[in-house]
């Protein structure tokens, strides 16, 4: 088993909660994961990139060489778009479509939406609105990766339960946000696959 | 042995602690600021009663490490690389005074300049220093090299380096720990004079640092940090140094590499590995993650002996950190870059916070500025280095911490008058303090703004030695009162805060603007703990 992915998005977007629990869920499947993070200036509003590498074998390299990304997994559309020279001809993106405008040179989200769907294999949603009808706005990360979730070759009780671990802290009302959000994630990429 | 995930830096914080550590002492940046903040955080550490310091600037918390050696206790100081600048001083004759209780100087290089001002190599210093340095591949080395690295040091009497680069210290993996060791005691040096660099001591101390290093060479040949695996064909012989190892293995779908390799770990270089390597190869090929340290010394100034390849002759580029790719292409593979990124996507530099206050500073200085002409803004390290950009684009220059104010002084020596200074707090007291009163003395027409967010910001909110004290440090320095103003930078206050400005810009002597408002990211951190307490 070998996942290689990149999670995209803009500084202060929750990119590092996914990461995260992808990692714990990974780590108690036993498998070994490998994951660089970007601290520092760039979290100030700037692009910012984590290389998740999930496999069976040792890892050797902290970073994913171009053209070997098995999934972009991005919380921004423009984003998601900065990573394909490391996508691999069969990888999977998977983005939100709320675009996250704080640059004033920020492209027609049409034609955005047009260079995303040229990418063979792509997933869309807009997770912001499917958080926010769900009754918990800042959980859209845990929408996306909910989408996410049927290529990670990790069983979804496994997630549910990283979320479990991971927000505990915050309380029972937290967990079930993000369990419930994680779910929506999942039927809407589900829904798309079988079209 | 228990299994963890964690940072390079957490890896290497972890470690410490168990290595038994009595004090660590660090000024935040970055890349290695999450070494201390693990310690800090960490109830283990606490129950221990071990020491984890901010520190006014990296230099006094190389001196304060070095005490406590002095002392016989384990000790570790931890600074990004361009703070071993500041530090030099003490690092370099710490070689001198040589160790008692174990020592380690961490220094998290950023080759990329992810987060920095430049890419030095810290390896450098360390052998500028004559003193042993370990250079982990990855986290586990990274902890075992920290156990090692206080052995090491304990028994040759030294400090040691631990050189990391950026994407060990922000990359996350699962480690396994190994039994706590007990603090130590407190032990003198045998020798009460050994730390005394008086000439007559220094000369006979620095002879023993001589003298010791054709056994800290012996050590790196045989200490299992420096190993030689052999290959197939011998067409080329490779050396790697850190993370570039992870990269070679990475071509190799089997991790098995048909050249033979020396992987290095510890210097100084094991002499004994690399000659074995360039008598059995045609070439040598040198992946280094940083500066050309290893390669310059093996290609020598007239490339007389075997042919050398790296980073000088152009097979891997003069800069920048190394990846798998730029590894691939020195090795001769085909590039398997997907598609390329469209012409659509717009860049998206880092940016001050919504809500920040340096961004209400900015807009005033701004405003009062611009009856004069442009090219007068001196600034310095941290997020307000930001303002450099659109829309802002206020300062004309970022140099190193505290440069604003003492460039500002020469500018306006020049004739450039007015000539501002722009600090934050924490980076004030670390290396703005002793210009300021340079200033003083010369009763300098320059106009110096503080920006007091309270915290250390770019780093991620550490405390900041200046919290509550700049108003009595500014009037110690010998401020005239009546040119210290302290402003609050609000919207609604604007129009006031440009009006005291345009005064003390006007003012033909030292004034000290102190613009005071918390970060707006430590003030949401603070609110929402409170918020959770009252739940």
């Amino acid at each position: 088993m070998k996942r290689d992915i990149i999670l995209a998005g803009v500084g202060g977007q929750g990119i590092l909660s996914i990461a995260a629990i992808i990692g714990t869920a990974a780590v108690s499947s036993g498998i070994y994961v490998k994951q660089a993070e970007v601290h520092g200036m760039s979290q100030r509003g700037g692009d910012v990139q984590s290389n998740l590498r999930l496999s069976s074998a040792p890892i050797a390299s902290d970073l994913i060489p171009f053209g070997k990304a098995d999934m972009i997994i991005s919380v921004e559309p423009m984003e998601s778009l900065r990573y394909l020279p490391y996508l691999s001809p069969e990888g999977w993106l998977i983005t939100n479509t709320t675009p996250f405008v704080n640059i004033p040179n920020y492209p027609d989200i049409e034609k955005v939406m047009e260079e995303i769907g040229k990418v063979r294999n792509h997933i869309v949603l807009d997770a912001d609105q499917m958080a926010t009808d769900a009754g918990s706005a800042r959980s859209a990360n845990m929408v996306i990766l909910g989408a996410a979730s049927p290529f990670l070759d990790i069983p979804l009780e496994i997630l549910e339960e990283a979320i479990h671990s991971t927000f505990k802290r915050k309380g029972e009302d937290i967990v079930n946000m993000n369990l419930n959000a994680l779910r929506i994630g999942r039927q809407a990429a589900d829904a798309q696959m079988s079209k | 042995m228990q299994k963890l995930v964690l940072l390079g830096d957490e890896a290497i914080a972890q470690a410490a602690i168990d290595a038994g550590i009595s004090g660590i002492y660090a000024y935040p940046g970055t890349p290695s600021t999450e070494i201390t903040e693990y310690i800090q955080h960490s109830k283990e550490a606490a129950a221990k009663g071990i020491k984890a310091c901010w520190t006014a600037n990296e230099k006094t918390a190389m001196e304060t490490a070095l005490g406590m050696s002095y002392a016989g206790k384990r000790t570790m100081v931890c600074m990004k690389h361009v703070g071993l600048n500041v530090a030099a001083d003490p690092f370099i004759n710490s070689a001198i005074t040589g160790a008692n209780g174990g020592l380690i100087i961490v220094s998290a290089d950023d080759p990329s300049m992810h987060s920095s001002q430049n890419e030095q190599d810290s390896r450098f210093y360390g052998k500028f220093a004559l003193v042993p340095i370990l250079e982990p591949s990855n986290q586990q080395e990274a902890y075992d090299m920290v156990r090692y690295g206080f052995d090491l040091s304990e028994r040759f009497r030294l400090p040691v380096m631990l050189r990391i680069t950026t994407r060990l210290a922000h990359s996350r993996s699962g480690i396994e720990t190994r039994q706590q060791r007990e603090q130590n005691d407190v032990s003198l040096p045998e020798n009460l004079r050994q730390f005394v660099l008086l000439p007559a001591i220094a000369r006979k101390q620095y002879k023993n640092l001589l003298g010791q290093q054709q056994a800290l060479i012996s050590e790196s040949e045989t200490s299992g940090l420096n190993t030689y695996i052999d290959g197939t064909d011998k067409s080329k012989g490779i050396i790697t140094t850190g993370l570039a190892y992870n990269y070679l293995m990475e071509n190799f779908a089997d991790r098995i590499v048909p050249f033979p390799v020396v992987k290095i770990g510890q210097y100084p270089l094991p002499v004994k590995l690399i000659e074995k390597l360039a008598n059995e190869c045609e070439e040598l090929l040198i992946m280094e993650e940083g500066m050309p340290l290893v390669e310059e010394q093996l290609a020598g100034l007239l490339h007389r002996g075997i042919k050398v390849r790296g980073r000088l002759d152009g097979t891997l580029p003069r800069d920048g950190e190394l990846n798998p790719n730029i590894v691939a292409v020195a090795l001769g593979f085909t590039d398997t870059r997907g598609e390329e990124i469209p012409e659509i996507v717009a860049s998206r530099p880092p940016s001050l916070c919504v809500g920040c206050p340096h961004t209400d500073s900015y807009l005033a200085l701004n405003e009062a500025m611009e009856s004069y002409s442009k090219g007068r803004v001196f600034a310095d390290i941290g997020c307000y280095t930001l303002a450099a950009l659109p829309p802002l684009q206020s300062i004309n220059s970022c140099v190193d911490m505290g440069a604003s104010i003492t460039m500002a002084k020469g500018a306006a020596d020049a004739g450039l008058v007015p000539a501002v200074a722009v600090i934050g707090d924490s980076t004030f007291t670390h290396s703005g303090m002793t210009g300021l009163l340079d200033a003083v003395i010369h009763n300098a027409p320059i106009t110096v703004l503080i920006l007091d967010n309270s915290t250390t910001g770019m780093t991620g909110g550490q405390s900041s030695e200046a919290f509550g004290r700049l108003k009595d440090i500014v009037t110690g320095l010998g401020v005239d009162p009546e040119h210290i103003r302290i402003l609050k930078p609000l919207r609604k206050n604007h129009a006031e805060n440009v009006q005291a400005i345009k005064e003390e810009l006007s003012y033909e002597g030292v004034s000290v603007i102190i613009p005071t408002r918390e970060c707006i990211q430590t003030l949401n951190k603070r609110m929402r703990e409170k918020f959770k307490n009252k739940k």
